[in-house]
Formats: structure tokens, sequence, C-alpha cells
């Protein structure tokens, strides 16, 4: 389903906001003065190769990274100054899922919508969401680290937007599973940005690219390209993707993490 | 190359194993933090213990409560302050005041002198002096008792000059091995083998199961390499380390400490290594027993710590333990190290003085070897 | 501090699903408090002595009947030649080798002076030092016997004497134990508690749920309560156990002081400890750094805390280190109120010290604990 809005953009709001963000260590750019804009309830991809500095970027905007240089706004706090409003106001899925293994589903749930201020009551409704909608009957009184792959990166997501935040940050996300799986996931990030919670997924599935609203593509720490799916694939005249990358990623110096 | 029981054994590449090797050479040096232990406990140790530590009694406080206040009384309090041994905290004017001293602390031993003693023992040829030790510390309160007795004793022997005492024995006393009473020759023995045990058996196993817990322990397993070939790899980085560190520590020894070496280098060397393999058996069997790093830690640091400082006989007297302790001593590889290390640095004593020891070492070597590797296949299995 | 809670629920959780390592936590020092005190007894007992005999007399017999009876010494050898008993000497199997000399009682009596020759084993010096002191005691006692019977009576009397009489307060039998198991409790409890701490934060680091707590809105102060305060009350629990479990019922020890006492100065000492471990946990990346660090801290606190050698007794720059150091006030506490029944104004100074440095570790360790990087 798609959410063609650019028509809107002007009348939507910005969520994220960077101007010339950089992150430095020592000698090294990870991060070239990245400019851009996200909207709400859109899903935006942020796509590169390994070691491109998209995680970097992203832990910027989540607050765990503190920039070199530049400036950034996120849900309208700024980045330097008031980090924990901002964190208030994010949810964040890393690429290793971060639930804890030796702890049960409800009992995730409960610790990480606990700590992001739910009250008891509203509590025991999202347990109860939560596991209808994941349909893990079965398993919700099952330690974490007993689950597949991919039900742990479902669980995952849903943790992290157990408090309805304006914005979730999706580091790889799908990384080892089956396409079947990583079609439900997104399945659930459908769902999310239905209800109007902006989605910032990184990823470097070229095909992900296609479900999101707007992309940006990031080569050796510098955005090299900023729109929409179909504009970008007219642009390149690419069929697909992966194309795109291609042709956008062919110059590229840094290959790895 | 065959081990018995060792099935599907790859032919060695020398090449990859040296690869192996180096790799594990670059983890080790690259963790400073661990190399802060394994290097600066040694030589932690041995200022401490060589500068620091001592089981002799010095600058204890003590109180006098001198109701005499007479000739004999203040010349006996001059000659205990003056001994070197003792410093007057206080003067007390009543002995209910003693317990209140003992409690503050610092206070370990107490002289009551009664009233007229200077006159009772010119007059009546008897006069009683009292002395109260804070016997929380045994050791302490004996060794002080007797100090302060004998001090007390010398002014009785004043007393007595020019009037020599009849019948005197005269006692020639020669003190064996170690003439200045040296601290060091005790425990520089046993911090090595405390070390050399602790490093070995903690690196490897806390080594090992890291690769367990991270998953690189599988990708290893998979490679065209024979398991007991890793594990090799894993240790023999520690091997030379420990050998280095030996090397250090008799260095120190030798330098800092005034403790020459008696006997064979190369003996001495030959038999570390020995010892240090027995220890990296061990640290291997502790790695094929568990697959967390806390447990592999726990285990090693307070399943071995404890037990190697008590029972290896350095620092407590292995005779003094009761009878289910002595035996259980005899299962710990660091009491014969360092009946081998003492017989060879401070007796200068070779080969066939210490080959029993050595046998029980090598034993357990093989003993250890055997178990962690059929453990070892187990698993894989 | 709803947070807190919910933090501290998880952590709970977590530590009590992990079966093995809190059996460890707790069998492990349990054990170790029951065997170690036993097997750190500095006592000097037990020693072993060689008697070579040249002399035969009735004299040199009572010497050695004297020695035997003493209850300090066993019989190695008694063998007819110095070489031989060497031979047993070197092998470590007798301490000591006294030699009477050929004439021995005969000399006493017609030149009013004999001699005797001791060696020492002075490898362990204590060992040596204490056992030859009492021989010469003996040997002391001995030669007063002989002068006794040798002199008239009346000549005795003319010499003064003076009567040494010897109390020992709080620990009338000298029982090594006694003073052994408060201090090995506090060193028990020590480890337990710092490495615990420290590894459990590591661990975080290393498996990344440190990020995901990082990225929420909580508190580093609420998320570094949330670590320190399981960790207490283990640390607490251990130590009842160990005090009230294994001192009182196996070796009979009843503080004689306050309990209260003991328990609030534990309290403050744990957050001490805690502080250290959380400090090293801000150094660490990895746990196999955590553990070298912890472990080398530990070490040396433990060598230089006055649990096995006084703190009275060394130089002035290491009792300076000795001070530094929590465990050593920790320990002296413990002594002085399990066996002497000390106050509150008596070991005023060690709560301060041990104060301080609960906030000076968690200060430092806060300050260093980043949530962003």
């Amino acid at each position: 389903m798609f959410h063609p809005f650019n028509e809107y953009k002007t009348m939507k709001e910005v969520v994220i906001r960077t101007d010339k963000l950089t992150k430095r260590f020592g000698d090294f750019i990870a991060t070239n003065e990245i400019s851009f804009e996200v909207y709400a309830g859109e899903i935006f991809g942020f796509l590169g190769a390994n070691g491109a500095g998209k995680t970097t970027a992203m832990k910027m905007l989540c607050g765990l990274s503190a920039p070199s240089s530049g400036a950034a706004t996120i849900a309208g706090f700024d980045i330097y100054k008031q980090t924990e409003q901002i964190k208030r106001n994010i949810g964040y899925m890393s690429q290793k899922f971060s639930l804890y293994e030796d702890l049960t589903v409800l009992e995730n749930i409960n610790f990480f919508g606990g700590i992001y201020g739910l009250s008891n009551k509203q509590l025991k409704l999202k347990r109860e969401e939560l596991v209808e909608t994941l349909g893990m009957q079965q398993e919700a009184k099952k330690l974490v680290g007993s689950l597949p792959l991919g039900w742990k990166q479902k669980l995952a997501f849903s943790v992290a937007i157990v408090h309805e935040p304006k914005i979730v940050f999706l580091d790889e996300p799908t990384g080892g599973v089956d396409p079947v799986t990583r079609r439900q996931f997104w399945d659930l990030i459908y769902a999310a940005s239905d209800k109007g919670i902006t989605i910032f997924v990184t990823t470097h599935y070229m095909d992900e690219a296609e479900y999101c609203n707007r992309i940006s593509m990031m080569v050796d720490g510098v955005i090299k390209a900023l729109d929409t799916p179909a504009r970008l694939k007219e642009q390149f005249s690419a069929a697909s993707m992966d194309e795109v990358f291609f042709e956008l990623a062919r110059g590229a110096k840094r290959k790895a993490d | 190359m065959s081990w018995p029981g060792v099935q599907n054994v790859k032919p060695i590449d020398m090449k990859q194993f040296l690869a192996f090797v180096r790799k594990e050479f670059y983890h080790v040096f690259r963790d400073k933090k661990t190399l802060l232990l394994l290097f600066g406990l040694p030589v932690a140790q041995i200022v401490l213990f060589g500068f620091a530590l001592t089981n002799e009694i010095k600058n204890s406080e003590v109180v006098i409560c001198d109701y005499a206040n007479d000739e004999a009384s203040r010349r006996i309090t001059g000659q205990i302050e003056a001994s070197g041994n003792f410093s007057i905290r206080k003067h007390l004017r009543s002995h209910r005041d003693i317990e209140a001293a003992f409690q503050e602390g610092h206070t370990k031993l107490a002289i009551i002198f009664p009233a007229r003693f200077n006159h009772d023992l010119l007059h009546l040829n008897k006069a009683q002096v009292q002395i109260i030790a804070d016997a929380s510390d045994p050791n302490t309160a004996t060794t002080l008792t007797n100090f302060a007795t004998s001090i007390i004793m010398d002014y009785q022997n004043e007393l007595l000059e020019g009037r020599p005492l009849p019948f005197r024995i005269h006692t020639d006393l020669r003190m064996i091995y170690n003439p200045g009473l040296k601290g060091a020759t005790n425990f520089v023995p046993g911090v090595i083998a405390l070390v050399l045990l602790l490093v070995c058996v903690l690196m490897t196993s806390v080594s090992v199961v890291r690769e367990k817990e991270l998953g690189t322990m599988e990708i290893l397993l998979v490679s065209p390499f024979s398991p007991v070939l890793v594990v090799l790899a894993k240790a023999i980085p520690y091997f030379f380390l420990s050998l280095l560190n030996l090397t250090v520590i008799l260095l120190l020894s030798v330098t800092l400490l005034d403790m020459p070496i008696q006997g064979s280098l190369l003996l001495l060397y030959a038999v570390s290594a020995l010892f240090i393999l027995t220890a990296l058996s061990l640290g291997l069997l502790i790695s094929n027993s568990t697959d967390s790093q806390q447990s592999a830690m726990l285990m090693s640091l307070m399943g071995m710590l404890l037990p190697t400082l008590m029972f290896s006989g350095f620092m407590f007297p292995i005779e003094n333990m009761p009878l289910p302790l002595r035996i259980i001593s005899n299962i710990v590889p660091s009491k014969y190290y360092y009946i081998i290390v003492k017989s060879i640095m401070i007796k200068g004593l070779g080969f066939s003085a210490i080959w029993k020891e050595t046998l029980v070492l090598a034993g357990m070597t093989a003993v250890l070897l055997a178990i962690s590797i059929k453990k070892f296949k187990i698993r894989l299995a | 501090m709803r947070t807190l809670v919910f933090l501290l629920q998880k952590e709970f959780r977590q530590i009590f699903r992990n079966k093995g390592i809190l059996r460890l936590i707790i069998a492990l020092p349990i054990i170790q408090l029951i065997v170690m005190p036993l097997a750190a007894d500095y006592e000097v007992k037990n020693v072993n002595i060689s008697v070579v005999d040249h002399d035969h007399s009735s004299y040199s017999r009572r010497l050695t009947d004297k020695i035997m009876a003493s209850g300090y010494f066993k019989l190695n050898d008694y063998s007819p030649s110095f070489e031989e008993a060497f031979a047993e000497f070197q092998k470590d199997r007798s301490d000591l080798i006294l030699e009477i000399p050929r004439h021995f009682e005969k000399d006493l009596v017609s030149q009013s002076s004999g001699s005797l020759f001791l060696a020492v084993n002075a490898i362990n010096g204590t060992k040596a030092s204490v056992g030859s002191a009492y021989l010469s005691r003996i040997i002391a006692n001995f030669n007063s016997e002989i002068r006794l019977e040798r002199i008239t009576p009346a000549r005795a009397s003319e010499t003064p004497v003076v009567d040494v009489t010897s109390l020992n307060w709080y620990n009338p039998f000298l029982n090594y134990p006694f003073f052994m198991v408060p201090g090995i409790l506090v060193v028990l409890v020590t480890m337990v508690g710092s490495y615990m701490c420290a590894l459990n934060i590591v661990k975080e680091k290393e498996v990344g749920t440190i990020e995901q707590i990082n990225v929420t809105p909580v508190r580093k102060y609420h998320f570094i309560l949330g670590k320190l305060i399981p960790f207490w009350v283990i640390g607490l629990f251990v130590f009842s156990v160990g005090l009230l479990g294994v001192g009182r019922l196996i070796y009979g020890i009843v503080p004689a002081g306050s309990l209260w006492l003991i328990y609030a100065f534990l309290a403050v000492y744990l957050i001490a400890l805690l502080g250290i471990g959380l400090l090293i946990s801000t150094y660490s990346a990895t746990q196999q750094q955590a553990m070298s660090l912890a472990f080398f801290c530990m070490m040396i606190f433990i060598l230089i805390s006055g649990l096995f050698t006084p703190v009275d007794s060394m130089p002035a720059w290491a009792r300076v280190v000795a001070n530094c150091n929590p465990v050593t006030h920790f320990i002296q506490v413990m002594r002085m109120v399990v066996l002497k029944g000390s106050g509150f104004s008596d070991i005023k100074d060690q709560f301060m010290i041990v104060s301080a440095m609960a906030v000076f570790f968690n200060a430092w360790a806060i300050f260093n604990y980043k949530k962003t990087t």
C-alpha cells in the first residue's frame, strides 16, 4: 500500500531535520555534512553499502552518538541539548534486536513499556495487544532466547514502538531471515505507519527500498540521492533499485564496515 | 600424526597453524587491560611481598599503667620504648581504661606495674608485672607478650650485674638457607606458582569460552582444522607469555630482592614448562565444562585462586592443617611446583631431589589432558 | 522512580534465572569460609626436630625428654651423626637440628658452662624464629632447673625475680580461626560483589542490550542504581549467611559488639565496593577486560588489607596504600566489633573514610558512564 503523499509535502510536519550533520572519528569522516528532512508518517529508507555511514548517522539521530558538527532536530528537539526529550519520543531497534534473551516475551514487553512510562493499565493492554498481533499466544511465557530469529525480530519491532513514539529508527531490521518473514515484517511496518508513526529504516537490501515512501542513498558518508523510488529509477533509467544503487555506488571507496 | 583416540585427524598444515597462532598472539597483545593483569600483577606482588608484607610484628602500640612510677618501672618503660618494637601510645591512670584502649583499636598490649614495684623487687626479691594482650590476633599477642617479657627479663638480668649466673648453657644458633630471615625466600616461589597457575588457567579457559559465547568457535570448528589444534593454538601464546613472566619474576627477585638462584636455571625452566602445561590443561578442562565466560571466570578464580593460595604451602603451612585439608592439598598442582622451585632456587638441589614431585606433575598433566580431550570430543559428537 | 522498579524487576529476574551463577556465588564463598580458616593457621606447631646426641648423658636425655614433653615439637629422628640428620633436614623432614656435643654434662658441671648447636631451616622465617624461640625458652628453663638443683637455696633467693604474668583478652584460647573468619568473610563478600557487578554491566555492553537502554529516556542514575541495588542485596545476603550461618554454627563466633553497627558499616562498604565494580565496568568493553581489571585490583586489595599480614608492620608508603583500600577498613572494623565489642566512636574514622570512598567511586563511575558517546 502506497502513500503518495509527496503532494502534501508542504503541508506535512517535518519530524527530522538535519543540516550539515557530520561525525568524525579522528581523521576519518564517517558522515560528511548530510542534510535532509523527514516528514511525519512517511516510511523513509536510508540506504547505502556497508560502511557508507548509515549506522553512524542513525546513532546520532537517536542520541547515542554526539555529532562532531552540524545541526539537527528530531521531533522538534535539538540533537545537542535535548537528547533526553528526543529519547522519550522515539523508538529504536538495533541490528542485534537487543531484547533480553533471558526474559520472557511478556517480561520484555512489560519492561520496555514500563521504562517508557506506560501505566499498569496500559501495559496490560499492550501485552494482550502485542501477543494477539504477533500470534505468540503459545510463546508468551517463553524466554526470548528460545524463539526463532524471525519472531525475535517482529517482537523487537513491536517492543520498539510499544510506547507509540513519533518516530521509530530501525537499523538493518531484516537481516538474516527468509523472504516470507521479511514480508511479514514489512506488514508490521505498514501497520505502524498507518497509525502515524514515522519509520526511519536503514537497510542494504535494495528491494526493500521499493517499500519506502522516499529513500536516500549514502555513499562514502555523503548523500548521493534523495527521492521516491519511482523517480530515482526514472532518473537513472534503471529497472530496479539495485541498478540505481550500482550506478551511484560504483565509484565508492569505502566497502566494508 | 595420529594420537590414540583422536579420529578424523586432518593432516596439519604448518603454515595455516602458524597463522592461527599469530591471530591468537594478536588477541592477547591487543588487550592492554589483560596485559596489565598478566605482567602487572607479578610485579606488584613482588613489590608488595618484598617490601610491604611481612609476618614480623613491628610498630606495635602499647599502653602503660604505672602505679609505681619509680626507678625500676620507669627504666623498664624506657627500655620498651627504646627496643624499636613498641611505641607507647598512652600512659593510663587506671587499669580500667585498658578495655577502652583495646576497643579503640590501635593498642595491642598493656603493661601494668603495681605500686611499690622497685621496693618489692629490691627488698622482697620478688615483684610482679602484669601484661595484658589483645589476643584477637593470637600470633601478635603471643609475639608481643614474648617481646615484652624478654625486655623485662633483661632488666632482671641487669640487676644481677656483677653476679654472673653459674651453670650457663650457650646455644649456638645457625639459620640455614636464609640467614637473613628474608621473607622473600618463602614467597617468591609461591608467587611464581600462583601467577603461572592463575594466568594459564584463567586466561586460557576464558579465551576458549569467549569464542564459544561469541559464536566464533563454530566457525573455527568448521575450518579444515582438527579442533584439538584450534585449542592448542589458543594455548601457545599463554605458554610463551608464562615463560616470559617467569623470567621477569626471576629478574626482579634477583635484582630487587637480592635473592639469588642457587640451582640450575635450565632445570628450573624445564620444570616450569611442565607446570605451565599442567596449568594449561586445567584451563582447558574448565573451558570444556562451561559455556559462559562468567562461569569460566568464577570457576577459575574462586575455585582456583583461594585453593592455590591456601594449599600450595607458601602462605600457610600445610602441616598445620587438619587431616582432610592436608589430603586435599595433595591434589593441588602448585603444591608440588612450590616444593620443586624451593629446592632448586633456594636449596640448590638437583633433579634427584625433585623427581618424585616432577612425576606427579607430569601425571596430573596427562590425566587432565585426557579428560579434556574426551570431554571435547563428546561435545562435538 | 517507577522506572527504577522496572529496572530492578528485570535485574532480579535475570539473576535468579541464572541458576548456575547463583549457585556459584553463594556456594563458593560458603565452602571457602568453612575451609579457609581451618587452613589459614599461622600458629607454629608440629615443628619437626632432629636430635643428634653425642653425649648420651642423663642431662642430654633429660633435655630431650623436656623438649618432647613441651608438645611443640615432633621428634623426626634421633640420629647418631650430624650428616644423617642434615640429610633429613634437606628433605624437609625436619625443621631443626639440635646437636648435643660430647662431654656436655661433664663440661656443664665442671666448668659451669656447656654449649649446644642448633641449626634452623629458615626458609619460612616465621616458623624459624618462633620455633627457635620456643626451643630457646625450653633450653633456658632447663638451664634454670639445673642451676637451682646445683646451687644452695640460700644463694637462690638472693636474686631478685620479676614474676611476669600475662593475660589474653578477647580470645583466651588463642583460637586462630576466630581471628581469621571475620576477615575472610569480608574478602569473600568483596570478591563476589565487585566481580559480579562489573561483569554484569559489561555483559550488557558485549551483548548490545546496553545500547537499547541508552536510547530510552532511562536516566543514568536510574540505570546505575538498578545495577547496584541487586548486588547490594546479594552482598548483604552472602554476608549474613557467612556470619550468622557459618560463623555462628561452625565456628561458634558470636559478635561481641552490636550487630546493627556491623550491618550499617556493611551497607556503606558494599556501596563503595560496588562503586569500584561499576567504575571498572565503565573502563571495559569486554568481559575479559573487566575481569582482568577486577582481578588485578582485588589481588592487591586483598594482599595489602591486613588479612594475612599486619598493616602496622608495613613501611609508611605501604600503610598509605593500605588505608586507601576499603577492604582494610572493613576488616579492621569486623575484627574490632566482632571480637572486642568496639562501639561506633571507635570505628568512626573507618566509617568516614569508607563513606567518602562510596561517594567518590560512585560519582566517578556515574561521571564516566555516558549514554551518548
